[in-house]
């Protein structure tokens, strides 16, 4: 009989010292410093790595010290996460999401776009219908929060007063509008879980919100004041809900009718499209936040607030539909 | 046979890492863990607000609500998608449970898929929350909404238990896993080289058990427990039908444990392999 060599013993003594190096880089990196390798110790991971891998598939074949077995699966995982898992530089990707991705992304979701600004425009002259009718609707519509002493029994002096002076507690509203649409945003992007449905009736209510809020000011003279207050800010913020929404319907619709795909593959692709917008939406709320907090507490007249509006609006559609595109393939 | 809850995960060099998916009870916690340290995170934010706001009287009050309401929404929005966009892929309570996010399909997590399923979290978790929230506020929590507010959660909390992966809605729509990744050191084998065995057995006494009966025997000896490796050691004597010498279980165990893996492994080596001691060997 010869002399037992229980597994690993010799396999083990070869290669051991090659998976302790490759385990003590991949805790560096892990650990978040992998700017203290050198140059040989980047050249060496690859390599290090193919070799774990390759003990590994032995040792499945010929070994069976489960412990060993076990070791070099985790080993191997952890490496391949870090060498598969390396992202190009931040900077990179967020010139690529601005030059590329995001336009392609909006674009790509045009149809769907095109229903959720339908259902805005459709909420606002519903609401607005309304509450001209029976001013009583205008307490049914908007949440009190909202209102801010705002009222169809205001006169026209006191709605005077919250287009033109600056209230006490400006920069606190501002952060709450910013907080509350972007969260508006948000949901109007997850509903679209359930084939869209609450997406389209989010988007309905936000328009009824805007048209109750215009059927207030036109009675009273204030129809156009009402109108550039409202878009210094508010075409890049309803523009943006709007997007949000389209992102939504998207993944909704793709839910619904999956086509040839299986549904779960139809989800993932839609997904990534619109989770792509989503991330502009952000973008444009915080720029529309800006706008808020800045230009419509500083800018008093109508025409300057109109045109910014005005221009913010002309941009993004540029941005957006206009602007040529590189055709690289869309990564984030 | 593979274990329900491995999966395939090949990469590109060809080799399966077997990627073991984290379970519903791990992942609640994880979540429950990065909700607490989100909590204290807040808490100690609101004191040092409070703090700058005695200091400077309500002037300084206007600004320190708004920097507190826009802390609160990039806390609430960003704290899981900062962290698994890291070489980690996982957020606090995920890192101590030992989890990662891991793409379905093999290639990395990018970026949007981690915004997608972080943003579905606010429909699966926060609406939910904020809605009953506003509702006890307002007096207005009555049945049906309560009802209706169970019922829309339920959903999404019970989505993880139907179906195979335990994927969240959040995870459906990203094209995303939880996988576990614990970390192993590598032990010591079980039993060194010999010079010489202490033991010999015959071939009929080693064609008594296959893989499975060999690497339990190997969990008995890491262990170490006395009792345990008596009983083993009795059970295989009887079952071999040992005549030689009684006592000392340890020597026995590793001679018996380093014998019956040489013969296993050389079978192997020509293609038998034996699963355990039911299978013809």
């Amino acid at each position: 009989m010869s002399v037992p060599d229980p597994t690993g013993a010799r396999f083990r003594d070869l290669r051991q010292a090659d998976w302790e190096r490759l385990e003590t880089l991949i805790a560096r990196i892990e650990r978040g410093r992998a700017s203290s390798l050198s140059n040989e110790d980047l050249f060496e991971l690859p390599v290090l790595y193919r070799g774990a891998l390759s003990s590994l598939s032995v040792a499945r074949e010929t070994s069976l010290d489960a412990d060993l077995v076990g070791y070099l699966e985790s080993l191997a995982a952890r490496a391949y996460f870090i060498l598969y898992g390396v992202q190009p530089p931040l900077w990179r990707r967020i010139a690529q999401f601005f030059a590329v991705a995001w336009p392609q992304a909006i674009r790509s979701l045009g149809r769907e776009t095109g229903v959720a600004v339908a259902m805005l425009l459709i909420g606002t002259l519903a609401a607005y219908w309304m509450v001209s009718r029976d001013p009583s609707w205008f307490y049914a519509i908007l949440p009190s929060d909202l209102a801010g002493g705002r009222g169809p029994h205001a006169s026209a002096a006191e709605l005077r007063a919250t287009l033109y002076d600056p209230g006490d507690a400006l920069a606190v509203f501002a952060a709450f509008l910013f907080t509350h649409n972007s969260q508006m945003a948000l949901m109007c992007f997850a509903l679209g879980f359930a084939f869209g449905v609450p997406t389209v009736l989010l988007l309905f209510y936000n328009g009824c919100i805007l048209g109750a809020f215009l059927a207030i000011y036109v009675p009273k003279g204030l129809g156009l004041a009402a109108a550039a207050w409202l878009s210094i800010h508010g075409t890049t913020e309803l523009f943006a809900i709007a997007l949000a929404g389209a992102a939504g319907l998207h993944i909704g619709m793709a839910v619904a009718f999956p086509g040839r795909a299986a549904r779960v593959d139809a989800a993932v692709s839609a997904g990534r499209t619109a989770a792509i917008a989503m991330l502009g939406v952000v973008v444009m709320l915080s720029v529309a936040g800006v706008l808020e907090g800045v230009g419509r507490q500083m800018i008093r007249a109508d025409g300057v607030r109109a045109a910014i509006g005005g221009a913010a609006l002309l941009g993004w559609l540029l941005y957006f539909y206009v602007l040529p595109l590189r055709t690289d393939a869309a990564d984030g | 046979m593979a274990e329900p809850r491995t999966r395939q995960f090949v990469t590109p060099e060809g080799v399966d890492l077997r990627l073991e998916l984290a379970g519903v009870g791990e992942r609640a916690a994880a979540f429950l863990l990065d909700l607490i340290i989100l909590m204290l995170v807040l808490i100690a934010f609101t004191i040092a607000a409070l703090f700058v706001l005695v200091g400077t009287g309500p002037a300084g009050g206007q600004a320190m609500a708004a920097i507190w309401l826009l802390g609160f929404f990039l806390l609430r929005n960003f704290y899981f998608t900062a962290f698994e966009l890291g070489t980690r892929g996982a957020t606090i309570g995920k890192r101590v449970l030992k989890m990662r996010v891991v793409a379905r399909n093999g290639g990395r997590l990018s970026g949007h898929a981690v915004v997608a399923r972080n943003a579905m979290r606010e429909l699966e978790f926060f609406l939910p929350l904020s809605f009953f929230a506003y509702e006890s506020s307002q007096g207005l929590a009555d049945f049906a909404t309560a009802g209706a507010g169970l019922l829309w959660s339920g959903v999404f909390v019970l989505f993880p238990f139907f179906n195979r992966d335990h994927m969240r809605v959040g995870d459906l729509i990203a094209g995303t896993w939880v996988a576990r990744q614990p970390r192993r050191t590598l032990r010591a084998a079980v039993v060194e080289r010999q010079a010489a065995p202490l033991y010999s057995f015959t071939d009929a006494q080693l064609g008594a058990y296959g893989e499975f009966e060999l690497q339990k025997l190997e969990e008995v000896l890491r262990r170490g427990d006395e009792l345990a490796m008596i009983v083993v050691a009795r059970t295989i004597r009887t079952r071999i039908g040992w005549t030689g010498a009684q006592g000392d279980e340890l020597p026995f165990l590793q001679a018996y444990y380093a014998a019956l893996c040489t013969r296993l492994e050389r079978n192997m080596l020509f293609g038998q392999r034996r699963r355990d001691k039911h299978a013809q060997g």
